[in-house]
């Protein structure tokens, strides 16, 4: 997804052969990424999101941050040194990151992924993801913050979405991942 | 306790002597509040990033640039303020070890762009946590003539540098910085690519 480039049907074909099954395995999900332009990607870790972490780390790829609002940051960094990031959070990170991505990558037009492992999803986890579970869609419609939710039978067009809402708003935009979609640690 | 005794000079003359010594195609990300504000004021590049939201941030801006640019030398100009709030970014930087990377921190001891309200830095020594943080070469500075020595000698070494600036409270007479921010984005990426 270079800036000269458009993603293409072709571009994010890797995701296809998983279509249909029952989950998304990390490896495809990340190969998903890498072949519509993405190539710096960085966040914290979440339970749901172990598989793609370990992936990440694996293929290298993955600069580990301390804070949700810190990778936000670091991305907006690469993203002016020429990348093309994605931030790995969960949805509690999404509340310690919000500022950032409002005052920084909103106002200065820095485009990143936000891959957001939805805890706390239909009220079935830990006490302390319950509000933030419940609240996420409508606080990302409030503060403008494009948003899907991936699912394994519409992934081909859940990648598209990403591709072509990244390059056409030029701000974050929100993949939002439940639990048991793509292989992971579960909570 | 307040900044040391003897001289000290103001945040704007700090400024000045590193901006003179700043290559011209060295990439600067500043934080926000009075050091964007002075830094346009006393000299305006395409290649500096003048933060104005985001308080804490500049740092893993910085840091992210140099990652993604390893071939360019990165300064990220900081506050107490604002190094204090997003201290975490001091691991992350020092378990990195981007070579490439230099963070001053243009210490007043206050929150200047609100009021100055005191901060923790009159206590905790930022130049030591970035020590123990795990920074290559660290020095912390008051007069003019070692800020000029000591930024000098940093950009001449590898990275990550960590130079902590005591300066005054006295602040440039100052208005925003007049540049809007994607322009300020799309200048920069032009400036850099």
């Amino acid at each position: 997804m270079r800036d000269s480039a458009r993603p293409t049907d072709e571009a994010v074909s890797s995701i296809g052969p998983v279509v249909g099954k029952r989950m998304i395995e990390s490896d495809a999900f990340v190969q998903a990424l890498e072949d519509i332009g993405f190539d710096f990607f960085t966040g914290v870790p979440d339970l749901l999101l172990a598989g793609i972490v370990e992936t990440l780390l694996t293929r290298r790829l993955y600069t580990p941050a301390v804070r949700e609002d810190e990778a936000a940051a670091l991305a907006s960094g690469a993203y002016l040194g020429g990348k093309v990031p994605a931030v790995l959070m969960s949805n509690a990170g999404l509340g310690t990151c919000l500022n950032t991505l409002l005052s920084l990558h909103q106002l200065y037009r820095h485009p990143c992924l936000l891959i957001v492992a939805w805890r706390g999803f239909e009220g079935r986890d830990a006490p302390e993801h319950r509000t933030m579970g419940q609240a996420m869609t409508s606080l990302l419609d409030t503060v403008r913050i494009p948003h899907r939710t991936l699912s394994e039978t519409t992934a081909l067009e859940d990648f598209s979405w990403v591709a072509k809402t990244f390059m056409q708003e030029r701000v974050p935009v929100a993949l939002l991942l439940k639990p048991g979609v793509v292989r992971g640690l579960q909570p | 306790m307040r900044p040391e005794e003897g001289t000290i000079q103001s945040r704007a003359r700090a400024i000045q002597a590193l901006l003179e010594l700043i290559p011209g195609d060295a990439p600067v990300i500043i934080c926000n509040g009075f050091p964007s504000r002075e830094t346009f004021k006393l000299g305006d590049r395409p290649t500096y990033f003048y933060m104005v939201g985001s308080m804490g941030m500049a740092a893993a801006i910085g840091l992210g640039l140099a990652l993604a640019k390893p071939d360019k030398k990165v300064i990220v100009l900081d506050g107490d303020g604002n190094v204090l709030m997003g201290l975490g970014t001091l691991g992350t930087v020092g378990a990195l070890k981007p070579k490439n990377f230099i963070h001053v921190v243009l210490d007043n001891e206050v929150y200047g762009s609100s009021g100055n309200q005191p901060s923790y830095a009159r206590v905790v020594k930022l130049d030591q946590v970035a020590k123990a943080a795990g920074y290559a070469q660290v020095e912390r500075v008051r007069e003019r003539e070692d800020l000029v020595y000591e930024f000098k000698d940093m950009l001449s070494k590898e990275g990550p540098g960590f130079l902590l600036v005591k300066v005054s409270e006295q602040a440039e007479d100052v208005g925003w910085v007049p540049l809007d921010p994607p322009q300020i984005t799309q200048r920069f990426k032009q400036a850099l690519a």
